[in-house]
């Protein structure tokens, strides 16, 4: 199947449950509208490979900080559920002790009954109140943990990972998923727990009460358990498609939302309607049917309680009238029948909730279970002290090489030395390897082989904020964060003083368009900075670099939204500001390569020239070409 | 689906409403969307209180076989009874599978559709609605919120009725069979009820709040993803960190809170009714010894009230999700009731909303009289062109005392002209070519496009007329091909034609002539034939990811590939190496050849592609004329484009005073006879502009049609 419907479903039609051996199930998921992607990068799926049993352990480690509280919150709710259940108990006593001794005027055992009856209203209310402050407390603060998780995997996953799995479902990881699990421990597991215990209590006092009628309640649990298997293993796929038709519709949502301009200007309303509309009504469809076997386990639970209370309470009858049982047992008996199995269709609904949460949680642990592959180092080091009068330091690639996990080398195996201070400009066309030099030397990525050195210390020894004192890079895609244009330009430092953020912004040009925002400094950049143009943003964004004063700053196609002043800012700061420090500067612009001290040259993944940038030009090379080509297009 | 009439839009016109706000008000505006499945809805209901008063008769089947065969010591009768048990059980089954049966996918579709409306409405808000709105917080709107409300339509709705009811009944039944005791059963009912409104109000302020503060902790989440490479570039995940730590805490906090409010109101409903049937046991057990009541009755009022015990305990919760609903659909009409404004503003309103779909199908249409002094008839040929006349621009939401940012630009681009718009950082270009395709609408003055005011014009028809590419190049998650050709009228249909055909090899529908061409004049065939599936390889967010220079050339190729009448092009090429600027350039110079084109230009290379040059500063235009004249007689302008405190750059534009425009448009017809097939730029060209010059925009758009078939 390749054929190509437009605007199809996204890649997370794919079945999640395929890269498990040990589920194995369900490959009737597939044949989703548009379902067609070729298989292969796991990145391609929601579900990430993870070891096995890692949802569970994922769970274990989320409680384990909150034991103490877990435990508090299950006596709470032990003692609770024996105070509920203890009223049919109490109407057993009235009937068969405290009616026959009011008959002979004794009012000791009705006294009894009143007291316990009001002990246990109070006691069963006020055990309510204390369990869903605890539960909560446990609830929220695993939550608030799990969310901290996904943030900080988020975060520490490399560049490299984040390429390639897509921010539209790494934020429904973050969100919806763990929305499924709050769904879970909120309404279900303590719902669950209730029932357990009131199913175990009431088995206990019945029994207490009558072997026989106790037994017989016992029986009747053998086809609700069936049924509640039956249940379970049928709505496992059901809630599985459900979750993936969810996240495509969260996908085109965001989509189009981020994209409006494009969407609002090409017309896309229409065509985005329909595409949304099958996702949508794919959804429905899924949603739908996830209720509908809500509905049958409903009936089948339903009909199968209703036929034992019947049976129950007809055995229990015939032999109270055949002497044999006590008119308050009977009674109790047929009270506590009726609580044992109200709880059954609830415990439907808090399947449908373990269902979702478990698909939830195994795409987050699926997630957690990726190791950075740009780890933080165990044992970090210090860089050397920087030299007085020299801010930059020496960047040594030494035996260098690099390819992407799936195979296919970028870099074949380099050297280079790049001295302190030193300003050098890498040209080539796309895809000769530019970034991936500049990745290597910002430790977005790590070598496959080889060492990148700081001043003699490989980057990987350096813990985060030491190693950004030393590097810095500042890329095309200049993003503001919501919040205020000072606190963006605080990025770089965040114990900035705003006198420092007001002389970054000046020294870069940026301090008189930021002066005429409606709040100055403190003008909020909304949505993705929506008011500020991208050659703004590009000048916040090397602000964020003054401000970070590195030793190493890596412009990765920084400069490609400015205009001529504003390039020329720049130049100016680095010349100025930035002045001895080592600087990798990737441009398209040839003009910004006139202040470089040294020009690479890049082709297919080689450094084909080296060297100042007049001798280049005044040489036959590539570079002299590409710089020729630049004057005539100036001309 | 159903789109809200306009009385609902009105209902709010401001957002400053929070607990005055009832929440029954607010439920009540979903009755649009419950509307369509009403019928099944009620009907469902109605199964619910039938299902739910049947479990009240079983006490009383129990009390008959107490008092009647048991006491007689009857076991036939013992039977009879078991029998009416089973058959009320088995019925009572089978209604309540039959109510979820009944609703199981209307609400489903409910909640569908009201995802619809809000997509659709989102699409048509105008930019700078998005602009104001961060998107985590509409897609919580568009998710959590509404499968809140079918939760809310499934259950609470339902069962504050069906358990409102079945306490009504079983209170009846309680007082008939002994009204002291029923009395008694009876008194915390008022108290509760008040409590639990009392509750209501609070609750629902804590609800609103955690949603919201969910919806920050969402976009917070949201940025630190997308701008992770900011977040790594500059070492600053700790203080990211710190950041959603404190907001996240704080949503912990709202959450205990209201964790504490319902901690509250359990308890209360927990005890006092628990209180209230111990009470009554231990009257009734006094009024069965002396006789004045059966054991049997007893036992059914014990039932009974026992039985009463979930209705009224649920009122809590089902209260508590009332309420969440509540604050879940003041969220969806937040933005539901933002207004989308009128397509025409000066033409009738009320048809606009409806018309919207019309207009997409239909664009080709011209639209006969848009009332006389609505500027819809053609002003003639003097006029035919780009024009802004007196266009002044403030954001809706930018302070009263602020000076607008476009400020009476006037500025005309001829018919096939192209103008390059360069200003300083900052001084409205993007601004001013997002008012020609109306993302923004002018705050006074015209735009106007060949005479149309493109206020005059249905968006849909100006979109169609005028491509854009956007400085920011965002692809879809689609297909190459898609992407590109949804710069065309009528990319859908065709579209999917054409990838059918695709399956038995390259097709050669005009969509594909469309698409190379295309490609090449934004330099793009090269890298999309090298895609492991060339032009039906994935990219976008679930795709492929492109570079951003790769990613503009295919934004560039979106824009042209329509071949549109006006072409407004923010600082296309600025993510290009220098090689393939040139070729792009070189290719691009034959389609503006052909159109009308405003291009935003921040170096001399762009400019170059321009006839003439408007300056922007002020939020006015200062000065048009050719980059040269610019050069010479502007300071601002010598500025902007030279860096004129750079001696060896001016010495390098001196270099160029040699060139004029009819160089650069030798230039093209050189490298153009390079890389296109003999003619067809000329031919386009000449056809164009013939066409254009007789002075309507229709005319162009079919002519680009008879030029697509015969490609």
């Amino acid at each position: 199947m390749t054929a190509t419907v437009p605007g199809k479903a996204s890649p997370e039609q794919g079945d999640p449950g395929e890269n498990r051996p040990a589920q194995g199930t369900a490959p009737e998921t597939r044949g989703d509208p548009g379902e067609d992607r070729p298989g292969g990068d796991p990145f391609d799926r929601d579900v990430l490979p993870s070891p096995p049993g890692a949802s569970r352990r994922l769970l274990g480690s989320l409680l384990r900080p909150y034991r103490r509280g877990v435990a508090v919150a299950a006596s709470l709710l032990v003692l609770q559920q024996a105070a509920v259940q203890a009223g049919p108990l109490l109407v057993a006593y009235s009937i068969d002790r405290a009616l026959p001794a009011l008959r002979k005027d004794d009012y000791g055992p009705l006294i009894a009954v009143a007291v316990g009856y009001l002990v246990c209203a109070v006691a069963s209310g006020w055990l309510q109140h204390a369990f869903t402050n605890a539960a909560a407390r446990v609830n929220q603060r695993v939550l608030k943990a799990l969310r901290e998780r996904i943030y900080r995997q988020a975060q520490a996953l490399s560049v490299d990972f984040h390429d390639r799995y897509t921010s539209g479902r790494l934020i429904s990881r973050a969100t919806t998923d763990v929305e499924s699990l709050r769904e879970l421990l909120d309404e279900g597991l303590q719902e669950l727990l209730a029932v357990v215990l009131s199913v175990i209590y009431i088995l206990i006092t019945l029994i207490w009460l009558d072997i026989g009628l106790g037994g017989a309640a016992l029986l009747s649990f053998v086809p609700l358990g069936l049924l509640v298997r039956n249940f379970q293993r049928r709505s496992i796929r059901v809630y599985r498609n459900k979750s993936t038709a969810i996240a495509s519709v969260i996908v085109k949502f965001a989509e189009t939302m981020n994209g409006i301009r494009p969407v609002q200007s090409f017309r896309r309303e229409r065509a985005n309607e329909e595409a949304f509309d099958r996702l949508n009504g794919h959804h429905l469809r899924v949603n739908g049917d996830s209720i509908l076997e809500m509905a049958r386990y409903v009936i089948l639970s339903r009909t199968v309680a209703n036929v034992a209370v019947a049976g129950i309470v007809v055995w229990g009858a015939y032999r109270v009238a055949s002497d044999g049982l006590a008119l308050g047992v009977l009674a109790a008996a047929a009270l506590y029948l009726r609580r044992l199995y109200d709880p059954i269709d609830r415990l439907g609904m808090f399947l449908n909730s373990y269902q979702s949460a478990a698909a939830s949680l195994e795409k987050i642990a699926g997630l957690l279970a990726q190791v950075p592959s740009v780890p933080e180092p165990g044992t970090p080091v210090q860089l050397p002290p920087r030299r007085p009068g020299m801010p930059g330091r020496e960047v040594v690639f030494e035996g260098v090489n690099f390819a992407y996990r799936t195979g296919g080398e970028v870099l074949p195996r380099f050297d280079l030395a790049l001295p302190a201070g030193q300003t050098v400009a890498v040209v080539g066309a796309t895809g000769a390897g530019k970034s991936t030099l500049a990745k290597l030397l910002a430790r977005f990525y790590d070598p496959t082989s080889g060492r990148v050195l700081l001043d003699g210390t490989d980057l990987r020894e350096l813990a985060t904020a030491e190693l950004r004192r030393g590097v810095v890079m500042v890329t095309q895609e200049a993003f503001l964060f919501s919040g205020t244009v000072a606190e963006n330009i605080a990025i770089g430092r965040p114990d900035a003083t705003r006198e420092e953020v007001e002389h970054a912004a000046k020294a870069i040009g940026a301090h008189d368009f930021i002066a005429a925002l409606p709040d100055g400094y403190d003008t909020d950049v909304r949505k993705r900075g929506g008011r500020i143009s991208a050659g703004q943003r590009q000048l916040v964004s090397f602000a964020r670099a003054l401000l970070a004063d590195p030793s190493v700053l890596i412009l990765d196609e920084a400069t490609s939204s400015l205009d001529i002043p504003g390039e020329r800012a720049v130049q100016r700061a680095m010349d100025t500001v930035l002045h001895g420090r080592t600087a990798v500067v990737i441009a398209h612009r040839l003009s910004t390569v006139e202040i470089a001290d040294r020009v690479l040259v890049m082709a297919d993944g080689h450094i084909v020239e080296d060297g100042r940038p007049r001798d280049l030009i005044a040489g036959t090379g590539r570079f002299a070409g590409l710089h020729r080509a630049w004057r005539d297009s100036l001309a | 689906m159903s789109v809200p009439d306009r009385s609902l839009a009105l209902m709010t016109p401001d957002t400053t409403r929070t607990a005055e706000r009832s929440s029954v008000r607010s439920l009540m505006r979903l009755w649009p969307y419950v509307r369509p499945v009403r019928v099944r809805l009620f009907t469902a209901a109605f199964v619910a209180i039938l299902a739910s008063c049947l479990g009240l008769v079983i006490p009383l089947i129990l009390k008959w076989i107490v008092d009647g065969p048991v006491a007689r010591k009857d076991t036939d009768g013992v039977w009879l009874g078991g029998a009416l048990l089973l058959a009320v059980g088995l019925t009572e089954a089978l209604l309540f599978g039959l109510r979820r049966w009944l609703v199981a996918r209307p609400l489903a579709g409910v909640e569908a559709s009201m995802r619809a409306a809000l997509y659709g409405r989102l699409q048509r808000l105008p930019v700078s609605f998005h602009d104001r709105w961060p998107s985590g917080q509409l897609l919580s709107r568009g998710t959590t919120d509404l499968q809140l409300l079918r939760m809310f339509l499934a259950f609470p709705l339902t069962f504050l009725l069906v358990n409102g009811t079945t306490v009504l009944v079983g209170c009846v039944i309680l007082l008939l069979q002994e009204w002291t005791l029923g009395l008694v059963l009876l008194a915390p009912v008022l108290p509760l009820v008040l409590l639990c409104s009392v509750f209501e109000v609070r609750y629902a302020l804590a609800a609103r709040g955690a949603q919201d503060q969910l919806g920050d902790l969402t976009t917070v989440t949201e940025e630190a993803v997308l701008g992770v490479r900011v977040i790594k570039g500059f070492g600053r995940n700790r203080s990211q960190a710190r950041a959603f730590r404190a907001l996240s805490e704080r949503l912990l906090h709202t959450e205990l809170r209201k964790a504490r409010l319902l901690a509250g109101i359990w308890a209360l409903i927990m005890t006092l009714p628990e209180v209230a049937i111990g009470a009554a046991l231990v009257l009734g057990t006094l009024q069965v010894a002396d006789g004045g009541l059966s054991a049997g009755t007893l036992v059914a009022f014990l039932s009974t009230a026992l039985a009463l015990r979930w209705p009224v305990e649920s009122i809590g919760f089902l209260l508590a999700m009332s309420n969440e609903a509540a604050t879940a659909t003041d969220r969806f009409f937040d933005v539901m009731d933002e207004p989308v404004p009128a397509d025409v503003p000066r033409g009738d309103q009320d048809a606009d909303v409806a018309r919207l779909g019309k207009d997409a199908g239909g664009a080709d249409v011209p639209r006969p009289g848009k009332g006389p002094g609505g500027g819809g008839r053609p002003r003639g040929e003097a006029e035919s062109g780009l024009c802004f006349e007196g266009v002044v621009f403030r954001y809706p939401d930018a302070p009263p005392d602020a000076a607008p940012t476009l400020d009476g630009v006037n500025l005309r681009i001829r018919s096939g002209e192209t103008m390059a718009l360069v200003g300083a950082t900052g001084s409205g270009k993007t601004t001013l070519t997002a008012l020609v395709p109306r993302l923004h609408e002018v705050t006074e003055g015209h735009i106007v496009l060949d005479g149309t005011d493109v206020g005059a014009l249905p968006r849909a028809e100006l979109r169609e007329r005028v491509a854009v590419a956007f400085e920011e190049p965002t692809l879809f998650s689609a297909t190459v091909r898609e992407n590109v050709l949804m710069g065309t009228a009528k990319s859908e249909a065709e579209d999917r034609a054409a990838a059918d055909g695709a399956a038995d090899g390259p097709a050669d529908g005009p969509t594909d002539g469309l698409l190379e061409r295309a490609l090449r004049v934004a330099q793009a065939d090269g890298f999309v034939g090298a895609l492991p599936r060339g032009a039906e390889t994935e990219v976008g967010e679930q795709g492929l990811s492109l570079s951003g220079g790769q990613r503009q050339r295919l934004a560039l190729a979106r824009a042209v590939v329509g071949r549109p009448r006006f072409l407004v092009l923010d600082d296309p090429l600025s993510a290009l190496d220098v090689h393939t600027e040139a070729a792009v350039e070189a290719a691009l110079r034959e389609v503006l050849a052909t159109t009308t084109a405003l291009i935003v230009a921040h170096r001399p290379s762009t400019v170059l592609l321009a006839d003439r040059v408007a300056l922007l500063s002020g939020g006015k235009v200062t000065a048009v004329g050719t980059h040269h004249e610019l050069l010479h007689s502007n300071a601002e302008y010598a500025e902007l484009m030279a860096g004129a405190d750079d001696p060896d750059s001016t010495g390098a534009v001196n270099g160029t005073d040699g060139t004029d425009s009819t160089g650069a448009m030798n230039g093209t017809d050189s490298t153009g006879g390079t890389d296109t097939p003999e003619g067809t730029g000329a031919t386009d060209g000449t056809d164009g502009t013939g066409r254009t010059d007789e002075g309507t925009g229709h005319t162009g758009g079919s002519g680009r049609h008879a030029e697509g078939s015969t490609a």
